[in-house]
């Protein structure tokens, strides 16, 4: 039996329109409050999946490193989680329960899989969508829920986090980009899927693609010696989700559009595209699973009507929906029409900061595309731009990637120089780094 | 003559009949309803919609549900009120009441709450309510034959009103203690008392033309008069609308200023707070502000009201607009 989970929702906006203006933004921050504990370790379902294709074998550590990472995942499963390991090629295969379905973890099954997962050799191609579909199948399955939540046949999903962990280290080059769009468009909402790309063959935007439609994380893994840790803090992420499946109800009025809805913290994703209509004037955005006391920020920027000076109108009601339509938390979002110029000229803070950390991102990633297509005047503007919001918003870590692509003269103003010698570690780590923002400041 | 029906249960009554026979309805004394005229119930959003939310919102369209007080219009015979909240204002803190009482006259009063005291709306309408009942119980016990009863009774009904605003304030929140100004007219057979507190306003309007009836209690309006300002530069002065007098708990006021006059030809008493005078000062403001012939062809006084709260909706409406207006038949009875 999932736990009920609870949430609240605190918007911060500047109400205040001039006359005739309708375009209203507003931040807010969605935390999961009480409630929200992590559920019995049978309600999750984690399944690994491994690129084992001909181009792990090169440097050979590369498969050696994700050995033992799938290795750490596997001894940080909680027991009785159900799980399943996945190796992927131009096929993709179960190597581990032997029978059908997922293995309950516990320490014979754990030795087992790891004893499995050592046997794999790396040899054929890539088609990461098939390995979606796989994981999708065990993840969907009778099995992957509660054991006890019914007699044969019976469907647990929504019971509890269901999560995959895909490493690759290439591109996907054994399906046609609409095979894997078609894949995700099938997948997408049944489970969460955190990417990691080894190596620098991969390709960034293909991973993100990925990652952004299961609502998952992206991340380089330069040097394979950081896999384990990094596999290990994934699955306890995983398994420490209180609840899955919460989708964030916005309601707008009559005649109102979302210009956009993107979580802005703990990074960019942009949901607008994701809304399933509900109702009339509502409408639903997947965020995937949460664990207890996590908190994200949204950007909301709705389209209303604008009203008289004087009047007030609710431009947005935001509530989130758990499993069993359990809805909690509340926000609202406001739009007040005056014709005093210092009410309606204000910017809030958070606004303001998360537009800088959404432009921050848009800038990294032209600079990185104008870079690799030697036009350095442009590389050299966008890049310089992405200093400087970056160096505004106090975006340390975003900087930091940043020096390692441009040598930064004065930061304050965008004063940069390209680097001649960047690695092509540095340069994919930054592009995969782009949408990890800076969360705004708290007082 | 015949046809008449009793406004509660529309059954036949007579112009004599103090009381309805179906439902015992008095039908001598008509009057806004103590607490204020509601609005339309159950209250329609604007676009069409009946549905709000637990905070009031509008399901279909999103704004705020009409509140009871922000646009009230209320008419009797030969008298009509409208308060609006407004273009600016959060909240309507203006109040009317008024009534007639069958074959004695008209009494009307309107106050405007200020705005930087506490629970201002509240402190309006139950001044309004309180010196409406003393004015009407005056009219209808038969006691206000001359100038001398109805400057009275106005007396009576300022000192009541203002115990009951008093009697909002919090002792521990005195600077903030309710507030409100007040203007009431008494019209009998004949004559037309005002009294006022603060700078609500009276004007008369008539076929010869229109005068301001009562003066302002603020500091502007005492430098005019002592000739430190000019007419013009009180109007922009930043003390145009600091208030020397007030009703409520801190307000000394033990009377107000009256002013009688003898309704002699056919015309119209107009009360309203600043929310309209400010943009219609002038008495010649105000008729120019009328509908055409308002005063000869006899428009309903509601249309009149009508007019002017557009009148100053159209130029900004910065602060609550009320405008009362009574219909002077002049030479016999109102």
């Amino acid at each position: 039996m999932a736990v009920a989970p609870e949430f609240a929702v605190e918007v911060r906006q500047n109400e205040h329109l001039p006359a005739g203006a309708g375009r209203v933004e507003a931040v807010v921050t969605v935390t999961a409050t009480g409630g929200a504990r992590a559920g019995p370790a049978a309600d999750a379902a984690e399944v690994l999946v491994l690129d084992t294709s001909g181009s792990m074998r090169s440097p050979p550590e590369k498969l050696a490193e994700a050995v033992r990472a799938a290795e750490a995942a596997l001894g940080v499963l909680r027991d009785g989680v159900r799980f399943a390991v996945v190796a992927g090629t131009d096929t993709a295969r179960v190597v581990y329960p032997p029978g059908p379905g997922l293995a309950v973890a516990g320490p014979r099954t754990r030795a087992a899989a790891t004893r499995a997962v050592r046997r794999l050799r790396a040899a054929g191609g890539t088609a990461m969508g098939r390995w979606l579909l796989l994981a999708d199948a065990l993840l969907s399955g009778p099995d992957a829920g509660a054991p006890d939540a019914g007699g044969p046949g019976s469907r647990a999903s929504g019971a509890g986090p269901r999560h995959a962990i895909l490493l690759t280290d290439g591109e996907n080059r054994h399906e046609s980009p609409q095979e894997l769009a078609a894949v995700l468009e099938r997948v997408a909402g049944r489970f969460t899927c955190d990417c990691r790309g080894v190596g620098t063959d991969w390709r960034v935007a293909e991973l993100r693609g990925i990652a952004e439609a299961m609502l998952g994380t992206v991340d380089i893994v330069a040097d394979p010696a950081g896999l384990a840790r990094d596999f290990e803090s994934m699955t306890l992420a995983a398994m420490g989700k209180a609840v899955a499946d919460v989708s964030l109800r916005l309601w707008t009025p009559g005649h109102a559009e979302v210009v956009f809805l993107r979580q802005v913290a703990p990074a960019l994703l942009d949901l607008t595209g994701r809304r399933r209509r509900t109702g009339p004037r509502t409408g639903e955005y997947p965020t995937g699973a949460w664990a207890a006391g996590e908190s994200r920020d949204y950007h909301l920027s709705v389209r209303v009507r604008p009203a008289a000076v004087g009047e007030r109108m609710l431009a947005a009601r935001i509530a989130l929906v758990g499993p069993g339509e359990a809805v909690s938390g509340r926000g609202r979002v406001l739009a007040v029409w005056t014709d005093d110029a210092a009410l309606s000229t204000r910017i809030p803070p958070e606004v303001a900061h998360y537009t800088g950390q959404a432009e921050l991102a848009e800038a990294i990633r032209e600079g990185l595309r104008a870079r690799r297509a030697g036009d350095a005047a442009r590389a050299t503007a966008r890049l310089g731009r992405a200093v400087r919001l970056a160096h505004e918003s106090g975006n340390t870590g975003t900087a930091k990637l940043l020096a390692a692509v441009v040598e930064v003269r004065d930061a304050a103003s965008g004063t940069v120089r390209l680097r001649a010698d960047v690695t092509e570690v540095d340069e994919m780590t930054l592009d995969t780094r782009s949408t990890v923002t800076k969360r705004v400041g708290r007082d | 003559m015949g046809g008449e029906t009793c406004p509660e249960c529309s059954a036949p009554v007579s112009p004599k009949d103090r009381f309805c026979e179906a439902c015992g309805r008095n039908l001598r004394v008509r009057r806004t309803p103590v607490g204020g005229p509601g609005s339309q119930w159950p209250p329609l959003c604007a676009c069409g919609g009946a549905e709000f939310d637990e905070d009031g919102a509008c399901e279909a369209c999103g704004r705020a549900r009409p509140s009871a007080r922000d646009r009230v219009e209320f008419a009797l015979p030969g008298v009509a009120g409208i308060s609006d909240r407004g273009r600016r204002r959060r909240r309507n803190e203006d109040s009317m009441a008024f009534g007639r009482v069958r074959g004695r006259g008209t009494a009307v009063v309107v106050c405007d709450g200020v705005a930087s005291s506490e629970r201002a709306e509240q402190a309006s309408q139950v001044a309004v309510d309180t010196a409406a009942d003393v004015l009407l119980t005056g009219l209808q016990s038969g006691t206000l034959q001359s100038a001398r009863d109805a400057e009275r009774a106005t007396a009576e009904a300022v000192v009541a009103a203002n115990a009951a605003v008093a009697r909002l304030a919090r002792p521990e929140a005195a600077e903030v203690a309710p507030s409100c100004t007040f203007v009431s007219a008494v019209v009998t057979d004949g004559s037309a008392t005002v009294g006022w507190v603060g700078d609500s306003r009276a004007y008369l309007v008539a076929e010869a033309g229109a005068a301001r009836l009562t003066s302002d209690d603020t500091w502007a309006a005492q430098l005019v008069a002592q000739g430190v300002l000019t007419e013009e530069e009180a109007l922009t002065d930043r003390r145009a609308h600091v208030l020397s007098r007030w009703l409520g708990a801190d307000s000394g006021v033990t009377e107000p200023q009256t002013v009688t006059f003898m309704v002699e030809t056919p015309g119209l008493l107009v009360l309203c707070s600043d929310g309209l005078w400010n943009y219609v000062p002038e008495p010649e403001d105000l008729l120019a502000a009328l509908p055409p012939e308002a005063i000869a062809r006899r428009v309903a006084p509601l249309e009149v009201a009508r007019a002017l709260v557009q009148v100053a909706l159209d130029a900004g409406g910065h602060d609550n607009i009320t405008v009362v207006v009574v219909q002077l038949r002049g030479g016999g009875g109102s």
